[in-house]
């Protein structure tokens, strides 16, 4: 005897935000009549801390403080037990999303050493015989939009090989002049990262310039922490010998789920950077670092 | 370096859709949708597809290419989407994907051009089954890859054929995903053609935004691009006027590209994709150009010149690889714009040293009347370009195609060729010199007289002979004819240009030479209304046509044979001599020897001098001088030994009979004799079964039509003094009786009945019919009894012949039918040409009513009409006895 159990979320996008009620079906399909003990729906909201390897010896001393945290937490009752006609049933359901006490909602975010992740998840206890049914669910949660305004601060830069710092051989360096922008540094979150890199001049014929994604996040607390630098994506914007005091526009759209905005809490900490990094023909690489600070509105 | 997951295999995990559901009504709209669509540019703008051939067939190379692909081992697992938990899609997913992106790193090597667009294909295909699997994922992953392709320029030459088929496969994702989201929206209601983003719902929103978040994380610059070019319509579901800001985004994404060939191409991939989108949108099109513009001192750059060292590629070569690009952008910038843009843009050109490139390609884009008002500017500034990097003769090439679809003023005609003409003739090699002149022939032909056309044949004839430069270019020189017959109709004076036979004389392969005959011929038989007798014409035609008769040979197939016959006929008609019929005989005899091959060119000649005999008759209103009589007895004599040698039986004895009938009516008495017993000769050679439109049907009815007229024709023939009465008809009968005819078959009998009606008007006194200055018998037996008695006694033998067949159908029930009907028509003829006066005829006719009634085979309707005829006739002077034989037949009783 089949039986599928789906839970639909209403919104196609599954995006919520705090104070907003997440509604859905849930979708049973069974070929003929199904007895059940009960079906069960639960919203978990937490954040996952992990350490990595390299930090691991270090702070083994609080290892064990690095468990979930809890952000929400909810559980109805969407059936009790009975039976279910045969064909397709679906049973809607509404959970507001509201925290208890002084705890915040932080935004949806898939991470190396943090996860943030909400989910839903719909269980069905049958008899002995049978096993239990168990569906899970993702949905994303947005933060409220700030309420001040971001002005974009436009940042210039300049690379020479005297820019440079960390170099041991400068005076084996070729020459090369690239200039840029970069049009904001604290960026909204659903809109790309803009500006423009040109090529004055270089001994040395490019062979890339690339946009790399960083993220910064710190896990710990009073006690010591670990900080790590991950990359999220790297995207290249130009390929091969560009041509010369022609501008090249940055643009970079920030991912979902990978990305969030800025956070930082007493636990852990959540930033972004930017490299724009430039590959000479000799393989020679250049790095210019930036970071952001990612805020919705 | 830094660690982490590649966000793009998440998303494609978290990009969970269900299956495709086409049905064929959302199919058949769709494809509706896509043609109203494709209207939005008019019918004017040449499209990518007849371009897609050209850049094909022109980009060639024998190199070895190489594909390197990270693909590989097709793990086909179709998912069946919601039978299984996320968890487990995303880690079969992310399998996937890994097992791309490890080891099944694939790289062809030592790929010829044809296996090389063979790979792409399969790619294609293999596109379309992910698709159709619903493994998007994969899908994605085969465009990306295929994009990268066109970042690699090792075999430059291929480059702009590799783009063609590269975007030809981009082409497809773009419609597939464009079609699959375009579903999704219509699961409930159909989406109106016009449908903005307010009408998408949710989910088909959700996952076009997935796609370009999917494609905005593609590591390398050169895929993001191209892909995102691939579905750039998609963004209609999303917002009206993110096109717009969408595409000069784009355009100045393609900065990032540093070789400035793939750049270029890209640029020629946006615009195209742009045009089709957003055809209003020129702005970006015209940013594209200038960005163009603005890196061209790449190519003379260090980086492009080392890869053209390495390549060993020259550099006017490797700067024709730019034209199919920039023409395509060109071509989008012009089409429908305003004058002072395309100025501004040549402007543009001049400002950049006259670049011969640019150049090129703006004579190429730009409207030809646009060019042609300006040709000499055009030709001032192809003089001023720089020889080194892109031949001059290719330029006027390219202004020649835009001359020859439009005027320049007329003043400055004759300069613009002899410029034109200059340069060309320079040229060395014969094949770049053939393709320049063929461009110009046109021009030439447009403007200019018979004189300039000459010289320029003699130019072409001085350049393409020297080690029979002439084969390689036959394409090119076929072309060069065709130009000329378009632009002169007049026969008298395309001939009379000294050249063009030695022209033809350079086609020196029969299939080419055949084939340019034949195009010379149609257009002749096209334009040529009126009849000729010019010599000039008459010989060279003649020449022409001859060559097109020896070409066929007995591996000649019936349907090329019959297309030259046509033709040659079609010459044949239009030459006339007027008065001079002697002289126009004598062609037909030349004729007749020149193309012995063809039968129904035979006919046609037979025909032809037939016709000139009564023409002759004509003039002479009937009455032959001794000149003109030897005359018509020479044509009669011309028909008479052609005749024999056509191999279709039923040609031959139709044209015997016409030609009898023509001497006849030339008072030609034994040649109409001889047509006539040569006629009756041939007629046992009838085989019982020919082939009709290659079937093979029964000769039956043709020989019953035949002999019939033949018969109405002895009706005048005058018996010949030295034989016996009646000797043709005899003759013939004789033949009737000996042909071995089907069996079961009653043609024989038929021929029988038919002969009594003759016989019939034999015996009147004056004939029905007579020709005019013959004696028929009539006046040579003027009734005599003689005669009468002979015409009786065969007469008394048919019927004996007839009444023993009816006797013989009359023994089996399945014959009956026939003998009915056979009755009935004997019953016919003797009502209509008997005198049933006679009480021994009328007896007969009744029995034969009778018999033709027994078995209930006669069709009542005809039975009621032929009494009410015989009841008509009888109160009709002298007819009374018919109204007792009316009381003796008796009608069928209906049971």
């Amino acid at each position: 005897m089949s039986v599928t159990l789906d839970i639909r979320l209403k919104r196609a996008n599954k995006v919520y935000h705090e104070g907003e009620a997440v509604a859905g079906v849930i979708v049973l399909m069974c070929k003929e009549a199904l007895q059940h003990h009960g079906i069960s729906l639960n919203m978990e909201g937490s954040v996952n801390l992990q350490l990595s390897s390299k930090s691991v010896g270090v702070f083994e001393a609080f290892y064990n403080s690095v468990k979930p945290i809890q952000l929400i937490s909810n559980n109805i009752e969407v059936a009790k037990a009975g039976k279910i006609p045969g064909g397709k049933t679906e049973i809607p359901f509404e959970f507001p999303l509201n925290t208890k006490g002084n705890k915040v909602l932080y935004e949806t975010y898939h991470g190396v050493f943090v996860n943030i992740q909400y989910t839903l998840r719909c269980d069905m206890k049958r008899s002995l015989l049978a096993k239990d049914l168990t569906r899970n669910c993702e949905f994303i949660v947005h933060c409220q939009p700030q309420k001040s305004k971001v002005v974009p601060t436009p940042v210039n830069f300049s690379i020479t090989p005297d820019t440079l710092q960390n170099t041991r051989e400068r005076s084996l360096l070729p020459k090369f002049l690239i200039k840029g922008h970069l049009d904001a540094t604290n960026c909204v979150i659903s809109q790309p990262l803009t500006g423009e890199v040109m090529v004055e001049n270089s001994d040395v014929p490019i062979k890339s310039i690339e946009l790399q994604l960083v993220r910064v996040e710190t896990c710990g607390c009073a006690e010591g922490y670990a900080r790590d630098a991950t990359e999220i994506q790297n995207i290249q914007i130009a390929e091969g010998n560009v041509c010369h005091s022609l501008a090249i526009p940055i643009y970079m759209v920030f991912p979902r789920l990978f990305t969030c905005p800025t956070l930082e809490t007493t636990n852990f900490k959540v930033e972004f950077e930017v490299n724009v990094v430039i590959v000479l023909h000799d393989d020679h690489l250049i790095t210019e670092n930036f970071p952001l600070k990612l805020c919705r509105v | 370096m830094m660690d982490g997951t590649d966000p793009l295999s998440m998303f494609a995990a978290a990009n969970e859709t269900p299956a495709m559901a086409h049905s064929t009504t959302t199919g058949d709209l769709l494809r509706k949708r896509r043609e109203k669509e494709e209207e939005d540019v008019g019918a004017d703008f040449v499209p990518w597809s007849s371009k897609r051939g050209e850049i094909l067939a022109r980009f060639t190379t024998t190199e070895k290419l190489s594909i390197n692909l990270f693909m590989g081992s097709d793990r086909g697992k179709a998912l069946s989407p919601g039978s299984s938990a996320v968890s487990d899609k995303v880690r079969t997913r992310l399998e996937e994907l890994d097992d791309l992106e490890e080891g099944s790193q694939k790289e062809l090597l030592n790929l010829s051009q044809q296996d090389y667009a063979n790979r792409i294909e399969e790619l294609n295909q293999s596109l379309k089954e992910a698709w159709a699997s619903d493994q998007k994922v994969k899908a994605l992953k085969i465009v990306i890859q295929c994009s990268k392709l066109l970042s690699d320029t090792s075999v430059i030459q291929f480059y702009p054929s590799k783009f063609v088929l590269i975007t030809d496969i981009l082409d497809t994702f773009g419609r597939l995903v464009y079609d699959r989201i375009w579903t999704m929206c219509s699961d409930s209601q159909i989406l109106p053609e016009n449908f903005t983003s307010e009408d998408v719902n949710d989910t088909a929103k959700e996952t076009c935004l997935n796609w370009f978040y999917k494609i905005a994380s593609i590591r390398e610059l050169l895929p993001r691009l191209y892909v995102e070019v691939a579905i750039l319509k998609c963004n209609r579901f999303l917002n009206k006027s993110s096109i717009q800001e969408i595409l000069p985004r784009l355009t100045a994404m393609i900065r990032g590209i540093g070789d400035p060939l793939v750049a270029a191409y890209a640029r020629a991939y946006l615009c195209r994709v742009g045009m089709e989108v957003a055809p209003h949108l020129k702005d970006s099109l015209n940013r594209n150009f200038f960005d163009l513009l603005g890196t061209f001192r790449q190519i003379s750059g260090e980086s492009v010149q080392n890869q053209l060292v390495v390549q060993r590629v020259e550099t006017p070569e490797y700067l024709t690889l730019y034209s199919p690009a920039i023409n395509w952008i060109l071509q989008c910038i012009a089409y429908r714009a305003p004058e002072p843009l395309l100025t501004e843009m040549i402007e543009r050109c001049k400002t950049l040293g006259n670049n011969a490139l640019l150049l090129n390609s703006v004579m190429r884009a730009f409207r030809p009347e646009f060019v042609a008002a300006r040709a000499t500017d055009f030709i001032a500034m192809i003089k001023d370009c720089d020889e080194s990097g892109f031949p001059k003769h290719l330029l006027f090439g390219s202004l020649g195609c835009s001359l020859s679809s439009a005027d320049p003023p007329e003043s400055e005609r004759l300069t613009i060729l002899n410029e034109a003409w200059k340069v060309i003739t320079k040229v060395r090699s014969p094949q770049d010199y053939i393709n320049g002149a063929e461009i110009w022939v046109e021009f030439t032909c447009r403007h200019f007289s018979k004189r300039e056309v000459n010289t320029v044949l003699a130019d072409i004839i001085k350049h393409m002979t020297p080690d029979r430069a002439f084969e390689d270019a036959y394409p090119q020189l076929q072309s060069v004819i065709r130009k000329i017959l378009t632009y002169f109709h007049d026969f008298s004076i395309l001939f009379s240009m000294e050249r063009f036979l030695p022209f033809l004389d350079m086609f020196q392969k029969d299939s080419v030479r055949v084939e340019v005959c034949k195009s010379i011929l149609e257009v002749f038989i096209k334009h040529q209304v009126e009849l000729t007798r010019d010599p000039v014409i008459l010989n060279a035609m003649l020449h022409i046509c001859k060559t097109m008769h020896d070409s066929v040979n007995a591996l000649t197939l019936e349907d090329e044979k019959r297309s030259l016959s046509l033709l040659i006929i079609g010459f044949i008609r239009v030459v006339s001599f007027g008065r001079d019929f002697e002289q126009q005989l004598s062609f037909c005899v030349e004729a007749r020897a020149t193309f012995c091959n063809l039968e129904p060119v035979m006919v046609q000649l037979i025909h032809t001098v037939n016709q000139l005999a009564m023409e002759t008759r004509r003039v002479m209103r009937g009455n032959h001088s001794r000149k003109t009589a030897a005359f018509v007895r020479a044509c009669a004599a011309y028909s008479f030994i052609t005749i024999p040698s056509l191999s279709s039986i039923f040609s031959r004895l139709s044209l015997y009979l016409l030609s009898g009938q023509v001497a006849l009516a030339n008072q030609c008495l034994s040649q109409a004799d001889a047509f006539l017993k040569a006629a009756v000769s041939i007629l046992p050679e009838v085989p019982r079964l020919i082939s009709v439109e290659g079937k093979l049907r029964s000769s039956e009815s043709f020989l019953l039509d035949f002999i019939n007229s033949f018969m109405a024709t002895l009706l005048v023939v005058p018996d010949h003094p030295e034989h016996g009465v009646l000797y043709l008809v005899r003759g013939l009968l004789n033949m009737v009786q000996d042909y071995t005819w089907e069996d079961n078959s009653d043609a024989k009998v038929r021929v029988y009945i038919g002969a009594l009606p003759l016989l019939a008007a034999m015996s009147q006194e004056t004939f029905l019919y007579s020709v005019p200055k013959v004696d028929s018998n009539e006046t040579l037996y003027g009734g005599d009894p003689k005669f009468l008695s002979e015409i009786n006694k065969l007469c008394e033998t048919l019927i004996g012949q007839i009444l023993d067949h009816l006797k013989i159908l009359g023994r089996e029930e399945q014959t009956t039918r026939r003998q009915s009907t056979l009755a009935f028509s004997l019953f016919n003829v003797l009502l209509a040409h008997g005198d049933l006066r006679n009480n021994k005829l009328n007896q007969l006719s009744v029995n034969l009513w009778n018999l033709s009634h027994k078995h209930g085979h006669c069709e009542t309707r005809f039975s009621v009409r032929t009494l009410e005829h015989i009841k008509h006739q009888a109160q009709q002077l002298d007819m009374a006895h018919l109204s007792d034989t009316v009381q003796r037949l008796a009608l069928q009783s209906r049971t």
